[in-house]
């Protein structure tokens, strides 16, 4: 297979295209703007659709509609955008819509900047808006990956009903790494659900996320959760690269887990004993896997562009079983390879648990 | 192996473009690369970068911090980066702007007239074609051979009339090589 050149956001784009998605809608902000740019040429070659709306909000709305009439729909933006699509996300999680939403995040809060970030972590995870609801997140580490998960995230969108997020930053969006692209697929996916028209059919198809009904609304979060459930069991993801043997184990996702990548090489040229916990599936998150280990007695090192938000959720996993320490660089900074390796080699240095 | 590069200059010199030809070249002799670019306020006016990682490994970080080789195409990035160079590493840099440069121990250090020579092939855009020359001649990162044929993937089909003049400026630079 032949292996191109293609910048994170492109290979995301065109990622998105092979797996059928044909309905794109965004609105302009760095550094995620090679997505709506491809898009933008891309599109009508397949017979797609690109609109790009007046609105984040609009846009979110729109694939609201897309992908209600049954369409594989994407909206990308970057995190301050990505907080105004909030509402919208919300409905389309109680209203079970599937989509795909790209949030290529950069350091908040607020405007913040340009710079790359894993701010958005807490938001993307925990429900960024209102009410009982998941997404399931998807956390890209390699260019392949953004072609590979974006794909995955339409199937998952489809088979559960639900929105899908990709959760990735400006590096990760702007490097470009070789790809392999898989061919263009016909999506055949049957949508009994989708509001195509009646057709023949005794009652109409409606899609909505009202329970103005008290039991109405009990009902559907009984139905989600039993949803959410059913994503735990069977959706987790991650990569552990060396943590059979390893005294302390690095967990990471997207641009850290590369940075921690390399100290953990340099670390093992050495002859120490450091693995890597990479979680592809921010949710569900790989709880067991980490509790698992915890039991085996390692320690845990988090890496983040934040100021500790994955911590959180593994310490929540190894439950005091483990040590649990953290680097953290905060927005508008990247942590380098030196600094995650002195971060290692104290920690191994100082030893116990 | 793993070998880490940064390429930096003025916006407009072209380092980006020699960036995207050492990952493509890295890429097309079978490697795995990474090609990272500098984005956001700081390409006004000020210096332009790019990382640029070719490994037999995964490639780790795509940013390079501590890198095998440099390319400088102007004061500024030669200032700010010839102290980041691992040892036994590499600077080629263009002495077409950067007059006097310390010799820094334990580094190959090549000045290139990038700006003069590209000058006498005629056209000064290929200045940053005689640094990369130099750099592969000097570091042996890739072979000319395969900067060629990322030549073709990487500049868009209506610049393709002008290869002749790259591969002749990539050649020159080499040739400074001994």
């Amino acid at each position: 297979m032949e292996r191109v050149m293609m910048k994170g956001n492109e290979a995301l784009a065109e990622g998105a295209i092979r797996a059928g998605c044909r309905f794109f809608f965004g609105y302009p902000i760095t550094p995620q703007n090679e997505i709506p740019e491809y898009m933008a040429r891309r599109m009508p070659e397949v017979n797609g659709v690109f609109i790009q709306a007046e609105s984040e909000v609009s846009a979110i709305n729109m694939v609201y509609g897309a992908g209600g009439a049954g369409g594989r729909a994407l909206t990308s933006s970057s995190s301050p955008g990505i907080s105004l699509k909030q509402e919208g996300i919300s409905y389309l999680a109680g209203a079970q819509v599937p989509c795909v939403i790209v949030n290529v995040a950069r350091g908040g809060p607020g405007l913040g900047g340009l710079t790359p970030s894993q701010s958005d972590y807490f938001q993307a995870t925990k429900g960024g808006g209102h009410g009982d609801y998941h997404l399931i997140v998807y956390a890209p580490g390699t260019g392949q990956e953004m072609v590979d998960l974006i794909g995955l995230a339409f199937d998952k969108a489809e088979e559960y009903r639900n929105p899908v997020m990709i959760l990735t930053d400006a590096i990760m969006g702007q490097m470009m790494e070789p790809v392999i692209l898989p061919p263009i697929r016909e999506v055949t996916t049957e949508k009994p659900w989708a509001t195509t028209g009646k057709k023949g059919r005794a009652k109409p198809n409606l899609i909505n996320s009202l329970g103005i009904i008290g039991e109405d609304l009990a009902r559907i979060n009984i139905e989600l959760q039993e949803k959410y459930r059913k994503i735990e069991t069977n959706e987790i993801r991650y990569e552990a690269d060396g943590t059979g043997d390893a005294d302390l184990i690095v967990v990471a996702y997207g641009t850290t887990s590369r940075v921690a990548r390399s100290a953990i090489n340099m670390l093992r040229a050495e002859g120490k004993k450091v693995g890597l916990l990479r979680p592809i599936t921010l949710w569900p998150f790989p709880k067991q896997i980490l509790a698992d280990l915890a039991a085996q007695g390692k320690r845990f090192l988090v890496v983040e562009m934040s100021v500790g938000q994955l911590v959180e959720d593994v310490i929540l996993a190894v439950n005091d079983r483990a040590k649990v320490d953290f680097f953290g660089k905060l927005n508008g900074t990247v942590p380098t390879v030196r600094e995650v390796y002195n971060t290692i080699n104290a920690l191994l240095q100082k030893g116990g648990a | 192996m793993t070998y880490e590069i940064i390429c930096a200059g003025f916006g407009g010199q072209g380092v980006m473009l020699i960036g995207e030809l050492l990952a493509y070249g890295g890429m097309l002799e079978g490697k795995n690369v990474t090609w990272f670019p500098s984005y956001g306020p700081e390409m006004r006016g000020g210096t332009a970068n790019c990382s640029v990682v070719i490994s037999d490994q995964p490639v780790g970080s795509p940013i390079v911090s501590e890198p095998d080789g440099l390319i400088a195409m102007n004061g500024p990035s030669f200032e700010k980066f010839k102290g980041t160079v691992k040892p036994g590493g590499a600077i080629v840099y263009n002495s077409s702007m950067i007059e006097t440069a310390p010799v820094i121990p334990g580094l190959k250090m090549l000045p290139v007239p990038t700006n003069d020579i590209a000058s006498e092939l005629g056209n000064n855009k290929v200045a940053n074609m005689v640094a990369l020359g130099a750099f592969i001649g000097l570091t042996k990162i890739i072979t000319l051979a395969s900067a060629e044929k990322a030549l073709e993937q990487v500049l868009p089909e209506r610049h393709h009339k002008l290869i002749p003049l790259n591969v002749a400026a990539l050649e020159k630079g080499m040739a400074l090589v001994k």
